[in-house]
């Protein structure tokens, strides 16, 4: 297999990895909205969240992202297909990323808050000062765990018309009729991006100041 | 006499149809160290966690130097609750210290000491952190400054807890069993600086197992059993000679264990 083939696989990595951050960033934060909205002790907010989680977890990613690559034209939207991708992958993993969360803010030990309430903290001192810090150290392994789930996810994309590396693969193995060389290549790919972010994260997660409890 | 620190009356408290507290009525004197004993699940600890305004109380009123603490009488007699932000001033008059210590994980010694101040009071970073540095000099922890709960010792972590809690300069310091997650040698040390503090004329409220403690350093003891309170009295009526055959009965266990030489 050729250098430039490889260099092509390359270059569609591109996408995978853009998609990929792009959309676990923004699910992070739609997750820390909805972890606050699970977390209100009024059924009627928590109600619309749970309904939100169940169906992204529980339909198939490749149904979600051929659902809304449809959808939004369906309803007037014409939006190139990258977006419809990211659309995808980030609600699904908004789901997941806010169950995550708010099991961690529920792991906050109670005395820790205890000892802020005694000290005068008001609650949104609270929130930010302590159960924020303490709840991402509890979830940064599940964190670093869904981004890399994320990341193999991306190949789903393809389906949307996106060429990343699974997709582009595929097309040069049925020109080339070398399917071995660069699916292997492929998979190698993966390999390296998901074992990077597993390395960033254990260093982060060291890095974190007090280490993780 | 001057009017009580900490005045409990008529406390009831319950967890659902379980009563833990009943009709307690406690004067805790100002400058004086109070202790309360009793076996485990006798309301001691919830007493002192409602004197903290942690627990709320079912029935009955507490005062804190004659402020009403969580719940106030209204002209018609009613039991009413008060607004968050007079809680929080009625109790900053309160510094509390945890069985488990409960230092924040995230934050070095000095950080936890200092947080507060910077947090809640604004106080300047490097004022807040000579003022945090000064009280962790008086537990004698001033080189562990710079580590965190995960590298301190179980002692070393209560003394850090006893210097965040005064750092914000309580009238009325409370110990929930401070020592009972330590193993005998670090409760020593731990109780060395409630000694000092206790000398310094600090108004402290005590739960704790150590009846050595409370018989050599306690000014009032009060004895729970049952969520009732039996007996308060200075140490030499409840340990010397025990009246109540509860008590009696409690004490026995510990002075068999050699705390009869401290009494």
């Amino acid at each position: 297999m050729s250098f430039k083939l490889f260099f092509l696989l390359l270059k569609a990595a591109g996408w995978t990895l853009s998609i990929s951050l792009v959309s676990i960033l923004l699910g992070f934060a739609l997750a820390i909205g909805l972890s606050a909205v699970l977390l209100s002790s009024k059924r009627l907010y928590r109600a619309p969240a749970e309904l939100f989680i169940s169906f992204f977890r529980g339909v198939p990613l490749l149904v979600q992202l051929l659902f809304i690559y449809n959808l939004l034209p369906f309803i007037g939207l014409n939006v190139p297909s990258v977006v419809a991708a990211i659309i995808g992958l980030t609600l699904c993993t908004a789901a997941y990323q806010a169950e995550n969360l708010r099991g961690g803010f529920e792991s906050v030990p109670r005395g820790l808050i205890e000892a802020a309430d005694m000290a005068g903290f008001s609650v949104r001192q609270i929130f930010l000062r302590i159960k924020v810090p303490i709840a991402m150290r509890l979830t940064f392994p599940a964190l670093v765990n869904e981004a890399i789930m994320i990341l193999k996810s991306s190949s789903l994309v393809s389906v949307v018309g996106i060429v990343e590396v699974t997709k582009m693969a595929q097309d040069l193995a049925s020109s080339t009729y070398l399917p071995i060389e660069l699916f292997s290549s492929a998979a190698l790919i993966y390999l390296v991006i998901c074992w990077s972010i597993a390395l960033i994260g254990r260093y982060t997660e060291r890095a974190l100041p007090g280490g993780v409890k | 006499m001057t009017l009580p620190a900490i005045n409990v009356k008529k406390l009831v408290k319950r967890f659902g149809t379980a009563t833990v507290l009943q009709d307690i009525d406690l004067e805790v004197p100002e400058g004086k160290v109070s202790c309360l004993i009793g076996p485990s699940g006798s309301g001691k600890s919830t007493l002192l966690r409602c004197m903290a305004f942690l627990e709320e109380s079912s029935e009955g009123m507490i005062t804190v130097n004659g402020e009403a603490l969580g719940f106030f009488e209204n002209a018609r007699g009613e039991r009413e609750r008060l607004p968050a932000a007079q809680i929080r001033a009625v109790r900053s008059q309160i510094g509390m210290v945890f069985q488990q210590f409960n230092l924040w994980p995230h934050m070095t010694a000095l950080g936890n000491v200092s947080e507060a101040l910077k947090t809640v009071h604004k106080v300047p970073k490097t004022e807040a952190e000579d003022r945090a540095m000064a009280q962790l000099k008086k537990v004698g922890l001033e080189n562990r400054a710079n580590h965190y709960p995960s590298q301190l010792s179980g002692g070393q972590q209560q003394r850090v807890a006893i210097a965040r809690a005064l750092t914000l300069s309580p009238k009325i310091m409370l110990f929930d069993e401070p020592t009972s997650a330590l193993d005998p040698e670090l409760t020593g040390e731990v109780l060395n600086v409630m000694r000092d503090l206790a000398a310094e004329g600090m108004t402290m409220v005590v739960v704790s197992h150590e009846i050595g403690f409370a018989a050599t350093v306690g000014n009032q003891i009060s004895f729970l059993d049952q969520g009732r309170l039996l007996f308060t009295g200075a140490p030499a009526d409840v340990f010397a000679k025990p009246r109540h055959p509860r008590l009696e009965q409690f004490l026995d266990t510990y002075l068999d264990r050699g705390a009869s030489m401290l009494v």
